[in-house]
């Protein structure tokens, strides 16, 4: 009876569909866009072929190489401002607030815009920094300047605004999580020896929350360095970044085994930072142990 | 609470900087949703409903906004039955490729969303589906499945496993045990998921601007109507998406906060 149960045979075939399903929808898609990186084009066809053209010409080209250091830069500077802005904030909810339910409902707070929409979110500051937005009215108004002023949208300093408000939740969660489950007596046993707070948060408490910082940076670099909406909404012809170049050669530009090349670097770049990032936080808590 | 030194001060400081940074943008836009005025400026020019009904009276608008709700549902039910099913199999079965499987579940997730766009269209496009609202649902079940599937696995890796060998001990079927032992378990986690996926879903840009055919999504409305320039009525439609989203996150707390009660 046991055995029968155990080996029950709807019970295998049940659990293949949904590997099927990934195998077939979500793998090999990543494999054929792949494959298509290393396809021809012959305007306004593409022909299977095995050539690294595609590659060549990101690498060579100006054009491309400027929008991909840019957008590396970009991502980059927001990834350290993002840290640098919820470093603090989740610090301050799990070591200054001392009440868990008012930490738990700030937190809900932290999270919330994440649920609200990521659209609107990038559309807001468009509204705020826009010629005719509420940042120049109230320079204006308060005389700080005489005329509206263009110089808030369209630019880098746009992008980055943005993508730091889009991203700051994703960096507070993981650094929420690591600083929350810090043992209290490891900070208390610094502090009975004699060490003062600055030097206990700095030997103690922030090697412990590495972890957290490497997952939130690892997140943040990632989803910023392909952001599809903000450079289109706020980032204006400086603000190009290589989710523009991507859309364009799938679009006006009509070239898929080029946008598919584009596509392979974003996707083994986010490998490769994902799999350092596993290394690190691997190393880290052998450290600990 | 003791006192302070100024580097704490400091981080508190940035954080109350930090909270109000999140919420000030969202407060303008419901703010100018409500202003009698075509531009977004101070100081307001009065309280007006117009561009509600600006919105309510938009027939392409509403449309997309119905194409939306209906894509989120499907892809939401999709996500969900496969999720939980490879949720189950990932916990209970060693099967070669089991690592790969896995990873390929989760990498939508930390994959920007334009890049999982571009591999579905190019494999859509192969394959011979056409652009439309139906490859949206099966594009956006398919990139979804790794929030369903950590939030299940997450939970199944808590639960004592003796639960189940008790239960078919006891007689009961695996469609029993599941029924009676394993989904009561993984429950707030299956709900919790589920809204994710339909929040996610409902406001998806990059695979859903791949894949869809002419019938559009009102995130693809909104973006192609601002790529244009702005109107008050964006931020009415944008006031009621956050409001809907307040109260769905309100909704989900009390149920799951139910759930582990009871």
């Amino acid at each position: 009876m046991m055995l029968t149960r155990r080996t029950f045979p709807g019970f295998a075939a049940l659990f293949s569909f949904p590997l099927a399903w990934v195998l077939l929808l979500l793998i090999v898609p990543y494999g054929i866009m792949i494959s298509v990186s290393f396809w021809t084009r012959q305007f306004p066809l593409f022909y299977p072929d095995f050539q690294f053209g595609n590659y060549a010409l990101i690498f060579s080209d100006p054009q491309y190489t400027t929008v991909i250091l840019r957008t590396l830069k970009i991502a980059l500077i927001v990834t350290v401002c993002a840290l640098l802005l919820g470093y603090p904030l989740a610090y301050f909810l799990v070591f200054t607030i001392r009440s868990a339910a008012l930490r738990n409902a700030l937190y809900m707070l932290v999270i919330v815009p994440l649920w609200v929409s990521y659209l609107l979110r990038a559309y807001t500051w468009k509204i705020i920094l826009g010629t005719d937005g509420a940042l120049n009215s109230l320079l204006v108004s308060t005389g700080i300047v005489d005329a509206p002023l263009d110089i808030f949208l369209y630019n880098q300093t746009a992008m980055v605004i943005t993508l730091v408000y889009i991203f700051v939740p994703f960096m507070v969660m993981p650094l929420f999580t690591v600083l929350d489950n810090i043992p209290q007596r490891l900070i208390e046993a610094s502090e009975d020896l004699g060490v003062g707070p600055f030097m206990t948060f700095w030997k103690v408490i922030f090697p412990l929350s590495l972890g957290g910082v490497i997952a939130g940076a690892t997140m943040t670099f990632c989803l910023s360095f392909g952001d599809f909406v903000a450079p289109v909404l706020v980032g204006g012809p400086d603000g190009t970044m290589v989710a523009n170049l991507l859309q364009t050669q799938f679009g006006a530009a009509l070239n898929w085994p080029l946008g598919s090349a584009l596509a392979t670097l974003v996707l083994a770049l986010v490998l490769v930072l994902l799999q350092i990032s596993t290394r690190l936080d691997r190393a880290g808590h052998i450290d600990l142990a | 609470m003791r006192s302070l030194r100024w580097w704490q001060k400091g981080m508190v400081g940035v954080s109350l900087g930090v909270l109000a940074f999140l919420y000030l943008p969202i407060v303008m836009l419901v703010m100018f949703s409500f202003n009698d005025s075509k531009v977004t400026s101070f100081p307001l020019a009065g309280f007006t409903l117009h561009w509600y009904e600006a919105f309510l009276a938009n027939g392409t608008m509403l449309r997309a906004f119905w194409n939306s709700l209906v894509v989120a549902v499907f892809a939401t039910a999709l996500s969900v039955a496969i999720g939980v099913t490879a949720a189950l199999a990932l916990d209970r079965y060693e099967f070669p490729g089991k690592r790969l499987f896995q990873n390929a579940i989760l990498l939508p997730l930390s994959l920007p969303g334009i890049v999982t766009g571009i591999a579905m269209l190019n494999f859509y496009k192969q394959i011979g589906i056409p652009q439309s609202l139906t490859a949206v649902v099966i594009g956006h079940a398919t990139a979804l499945l790794g929030v369903v599937v950590s939030q299940v696995m997450t939970r199944l890796a808590k639960i004592n496993r003796r639960q189940f060998e008790a239960s078919a001990d006891l007689g009961a079927t695996p469609v029993e045990t599941f029924r009676r032992v394993t989904l009561p378990s993984i429950r707030s986690s299956i709900i919790g998921s589920a809204l994710l996926c339909f929040t996610l879903s409902f406001d998806e840009i990059p695979v859903t601007y791949f894949l869809t055919g002419r019938e559009v999504t009102l995130p693809i409305y909104i973006y192609s109507t601002l790529r244009r320039g702005i109107t008050p009525e964006i931020n009415a439609i944008g006031t009621v998406i956050v409001a809907a989203s307040f109260i769905l996150i309100i909704l989900s707390v009390t149920l799951l906060r139910e759930r582990d009660q009871s």
